[in-house]
């Protein structure tokens, strides 16, 4: 860097800065490159795969690892690989959906009882914390009593209870912004609510959403895991890591590579998010010591 | 401090009320009833008798407010799908075994993560801070209905040391027990390590040292108490992680639990049932936060004056 007199000259933007300070961390640059690996596979491998996720081959049966089936194949002659790859389709899909409701509405909501403040506010966060005593599992598995075999009401499921913890960040780092000197100006200069909320206090709180959305898709991942192991969420042919991992513990005796190999991918890709999450924390935050 | 405790206990009243109507309602107003025209056909009169005998022909606000009246005598209504025993009988069979195998896992947790933390904490970024805290990562990261079956298929079936399941006598609440605990010994670990360093970096444990205390005393009696702060304000979020996890483990090693029952309940659509037991987690949840905030209170002075 210091062979390039230019990037002294313009100086460093908060983001460039962040950049820099991602990089010089090694966990979260290995949890970036698996977490690459891992979606490009689940994108990609499905097409290159020769097998379906469904067909079956009973005469075959569960068939350990080998040349034609990396992976093994299940019980009922599936290649495992493919269901795995297909399944991270699903579990990838539903992290990266649930987590955009959950982004959604949490920010919107943070946002605004941030602004409005005084009694409003106080309501708004009453009912984040008389809805925060429940585990969110069993809010889920309450409304999956709703959403039986409905994969998209699923999604929305578990998106509609994650926002609150986004919700209280957001509105944290809104009652700060708002004494800021810019915000006190715009409002002089007489913005409307909407457009002060939309242009100028999101943006500022960007870094702490940005940190929380990455933590917040390893735990619906793991959510949707838990819901599927316990028969309530993905149901079958399809395949999802939890509902693999539950055939998998089922007949563990016998061919333990069915819980190996779908436990393997939900623990790497829930690492590499997880470590990527505490990177960007660091790099966007450097005044948050790790901890 | 005794008008700090009424002030709490009074206060999660409403909020107990307040979950009471959301799941009643949230639950009443699912699609597809217990007592719908299933496969089997059921005569009509059979179908409106059975809707009599469960109080689903009254209005709803009726039926709420005859719920909410039946709460207060501990009546939580008939099983729609198990009515040997009602939803009461059935939480007061199951909820011990789940209550003990919880305060089994929290124990192990508390044990082994205290230590493990306290002792990273003493000497930070040497092995003994690396190694304990590599493996609180991992038990964060390994899921509990991972980490079951490996442990059974280790501990049970191929050195045959602990049964594979059920729930009796001692051995069998082992494996249960760590599987519940270990993700749990991995936060308070972290916990404990993050707040006792920060408490050893403070000048009176220095002034501790100057003094010429030993350093256990220095460790046990002055750096602990502020230094564990962090974990007991986790017992309330990890107990309710607690209470969802007993529903996977009681499920990998089949124990006759409410967790189980629970989950049972939403798969066969047992309304009362279900309602029940959510009813009596948010209780216990409820009730063991209030027990948090006296632990801090006890612990940290500020805490109890509302500063």
């Amino acid at each position: 860097m210091a062979s390039n007199p230019q990037a002294y000259e313009q100086g460093a933007s908060l983001w460039k800065d962040a950049w820099q300070r991602l990089r010089r961390n090694r966990l979260a640059v290995v949890g970036m490159a698996v977490l690459v690996f891992v979606v490009l596979s689940v994108i990609i491998g499905p097409w290159l795969s020769s097998y379906s996720y469904e067909t079956q081959d009973r005469v075959k049966g569960a068939v350990a690892p080998n040349a034609a089936n990396w992976f093994g194949t299940d019980t009922l002659g599936r290649d495992l690989l493919t269901r795995i790859l297909y399944g991270g389709r699903i579990s990838l899909m539903v992290g990266i959906a649930a987590t955009a409701v959950s982004l959604s509405i949490g920010v919107l909501y943070g946002a605004f009882a941030g602004f409005a403040g005084g009694r409003t506010d106080a309501l708004l966060m009453r009912i984040v914390d008389i809805l925060y005593t429940l585990p969110f599992t069993i809010i889920v598995i309450i409304l999956s009593v709703y959403f039986q075999k409905s994969l998209i009401l699923l999604f929305m499921a578990i998106g509609a209870v994650e926002w609150l913890t986004m919700a209280r960040i957001v509105r944290g780092q809104v009652i700060s912004l708002m004494q800021k000197e810019f915000i006190e100006a715009a409002q002089v200069m007489g913005l409307r609510r909407r457009r002060i909320v939309l242009r100028h206090l999101i943006p500022n709180a960007l870094g702490p959403i940005i940190v929380y959305t990455t933590l917040t898709i390893p735990q619906v991942m793991l959510l949707e895991a838990f819901v599927s192991f316990l028969g309530m969420g993905v149901q079958p042919p399809m395949s999802s890591w939890g509902l693999l991992i539950h055939d998998g513990a089922n007949v563990i005796e016998e061919y333990p590579w069915m819980l190996l190999f779908p436990s393997l991918a939900l623990s790497m890709t829930l690492f590499s998010l997880n470590f990527l999450g505490d990177g960007l924390r660091d790099a966007l935050d450097p005044r948050i010591a790790k901890d | 401090m005794i008008r700090f405790l009424v002030f709490r206990a009074l206060g999660l009243i409403p909020v107990f009320f307040i979950i009471v109507t959301v799941i009643f309602f949230l639950i009443r107003l699912a699609p597809g009833g217990p007592f719908e025209q299933g496969e089997r056909f059921v005569a009509p009169e059979a179908l409106e008798q059975l809707r009599a005998a469960y109080n689903l022909d009254a209005p709803l606000y009726k039926q709420y407010f005859d719920y909410v009246a039946g709460l207060f005598h501990g009546d939580l209504g008939p099983s729609m799908k198990q009515p040997s025993r009602t939803v009461a009988e059935w939480i007061v069979l199951r909820a011990p075994v789940s209550i003990e195998l919880g305060f089994y896992a929290l124990l192990f947790a508390c044990t082994i993560g205290l230590l493990a933390g306290v002792t990273a904490a003493l000497r930070p970024n040497s092995v003994t801070d690396y190694v304990p805290m590599s493996f609180a990562m991992i038990g964060i990261c390994v899921p509990n209905f991972v980490l079951g079956p490996v442990l059974m298929l280790i501990f049970s079936i191929w050195l045959g040391w602990l049964p594979v399941s059920g729930w009796g006598p001692p051995a069998t609440k082992v494996l249960p027990a760590l599987t519940l605990g270990a993700a749990y010994v991995a936060y308070i670990a972290r916990l404990a390590r993050g707040g006792m360093f920060e408490v050893l970096a403070q000048d009176f444990i220095r002034t501790a040292r100057a003094k010429g205390l030993g350093e256990a005393r220095v460790v046990l009696r002055h750096a602990l108490r502020g230094g564990i702060q962090p974990v007991v304000s986790f017992l309330g979020p990890a107990a309710a992680g607690l209470l969802t996890g007993s529903f996977v483990v009681e499920k990998i090693f089949r124990i006759p639990g409410l967790g189980s029952q629970f989950v049972e309940a939403a798969f066969n659509r047992d309304y009362t049932m279900l309602l029940g037991a959510v009813l009596f987690y948010a209780a216990l949840i409820l009730v063991f936060n209030l027990l948090v905030d006296i632990a801090q209170a006890l612990l940290d002075p500020r805490v109890r004056y509302g500063k």
